[in-house]
């Protein structure tokens, strides 16, 4: 049975993110609760606001070592994206470190005001469970500032001024930069393929 | 992108809201803008029940537009599942309001919206324009407002262009090239859209990140899928 745990990280996203799964079906526990976490099926990191005050509030929480311990599947979302890397530009922030790669400031051009907000064609790079069935170039909802760049950790990358990391993936962790709960039918997909996902 | 404005008085057609906010979704809209117009000049409490609903039936951005006097105002519409909030007449009112928001949610929830109207070969902005009757000038040029409202943290800018407002012979591409040239945060172009090709013309020649609307969607007189599919075909980059 899917028991979702959603790691209350602060910030303002997190009903949109409930509402997504009630969609597919899906409760939710909001939680900071360690045995919660390591008791669910599947565990989401999402994350709105500033990598250091989201850092704080896990390690307040004393989830650092939790979350690196989980070993069912993990999705990071926006920010959360971010906390799974080594290190955040943002604040020069040390994050979680369980996949490889620092989140940096998006360059900003006259054409490409940061944040990037708004939707972006979407290129798939590498097959991936999570990813199945999402058509290649599919645009998906972005909000940020900062963001990863492509690594061989990269299923899908999308590009502002410059190519970034849309989707990561390591071992039972996979994150994404864009909302999947704001990115219609494609983002719909993602988050059902993450359910039945058995890394 | 392609917005589009629902307007509505009170929370007794909110079923209809949401039927209304259903068919956008399912049409391919890329984000959904809902204006309490009649919340700033009335200086009244809002029943902000009905933006959980919209958020638990949408699966793409929506803005809540109009009653945000305050830090807790917003907090509570976020809260409620909303991606972003706009304010404009309590932004005029408070410029500092715009300063706060974005220190405590982030640029990126912050968007101001500024209702301007050509005088004098100038450009000028108004407030309290959901009200006929309280509609006066800012007494604010509208280039100085919006590079002031970047520099206090506004995330984006909804420019509605009061001339064109419900003449629908397309969008103020002149001022809205203009304030393109001073704001480097999104800038979506509201006000006077007609036809496909005025949203055409908006992304090519005012090089707008995002056109809204609300009438012509209303109406169905244009329908959305075929308005994104002439846009692609015109190479806009945009979500089919």
């Amino acid at each position: 049975m899917t028991r979702l745990a959603v790691i209350d990280s602060g910030g303002a996203n997190i009903t949109s993110l409930l509402s997504a799964f009630d969609r597919l079906g899906v409760a939710a526990d909001l939680t900071t609760d360690a045995d919660v976490i390591s008791a669910a099926s599947h565990v989401l990191l999402p994350g709105v606001g500033a990598a250091r005050d989201a850092m704080t509030r896990l390690n307040d929480a004393d989830l650092v070592p939790v979350i690196k311990a989980l070993t069912q599947p993990v999705l990071g979302i926006c920010l959360g994206m971010q906390l799974l890397c080594e290190r955040s530009e943002e604040d020069n922030v040390e994050c979680l470190g369980i996949i490889p790669g620092t989140a940096r400031k998006l360059p900003v051009t006259e054409a490409h005001p940061v944040p990037n907000m708004g939707w972006c064609a979407t290129a798939v790079s590498t097959p991936h469970p999570v990813v199945a069935g999402v058509e290649d170039g599919a645009h998906f909802y972005y909000v940020h500032s900062y963001a990863l760049p492509v690594s061989e950790f990269t299923i899908a990358s999308a590009v502002h001024a410059g190519p970034f990391a849309a989707i990561i993936s390591k071992r039972n962790f996979v994150a994404a930069q864009f909302h999947p709960e704001r990115s219609s039918q494609a983002g719909a997909r993602i988050l059902s393929n993450f359910l039945e996902w058995q890394p | 992108m392609v917005v589009k404005g629902v307007q509505f008085r009170n929370h007794r057609i909110v079923g209809d809201i949401l039927d209304l906010a259903a068919r956008y979704r399912d049409e391919g809209a890329d984000e959904l803008v809902f204006y309490d117009i009649t919340a700033s000049p009335d200086d009244r409490t809002v029943d902000r029940s009905w933006v959980s609903s919209v958020s638990r039936l949408l699966d793409i951005p929506f803005v809540v537009a109009g009653g945000i006097r305050s830090i807790a105002d917003a907090e509570d519409v976020l809260n409620k599942g909303a991606d972003k909030i706009s304010i404009n007449t309590p932004a005029l009112a408070d410029p500092d309001l715009i300063t706060q928001l974005a220190r405590r949610f982030g640029t990126q929830c912050v968007v101001v919206g500024i209702d301007s109207r050509a005088e004098d070969a100038d450009w000028f902005v108004y407030q309290y324009t959901g009200s006929p009757d309280k509609t006066t000038a800012a007494q604010r040029r509208t280039l100085d407002w919006v590079r002031e409202v970047q520099a206090r943290g506004a995330g984006e800018i909804v420019l509605n262009c009061m001339n064109q407002d419900g003449v629908r012979s397309g969008y103020d591409c002149v001022q809205l090239a203009a304030v393109r040239n001073v704001c480097d945060v999104p800038l979506i172009a509201s006000g006077g859209a007609g036809a496909r090709e005025h949203f055409l013309r908006v992304f090519e020649d005012a090089r707008v990140d995002g056109a809204l609307a609300a009438s012509v969607f209303h109406s169905a007189e244009i329908p959305i899928p075929e308005l994104k599919n002439y846009l692609v075909q015109n190479r806009v980059d945009i979500r089919l």
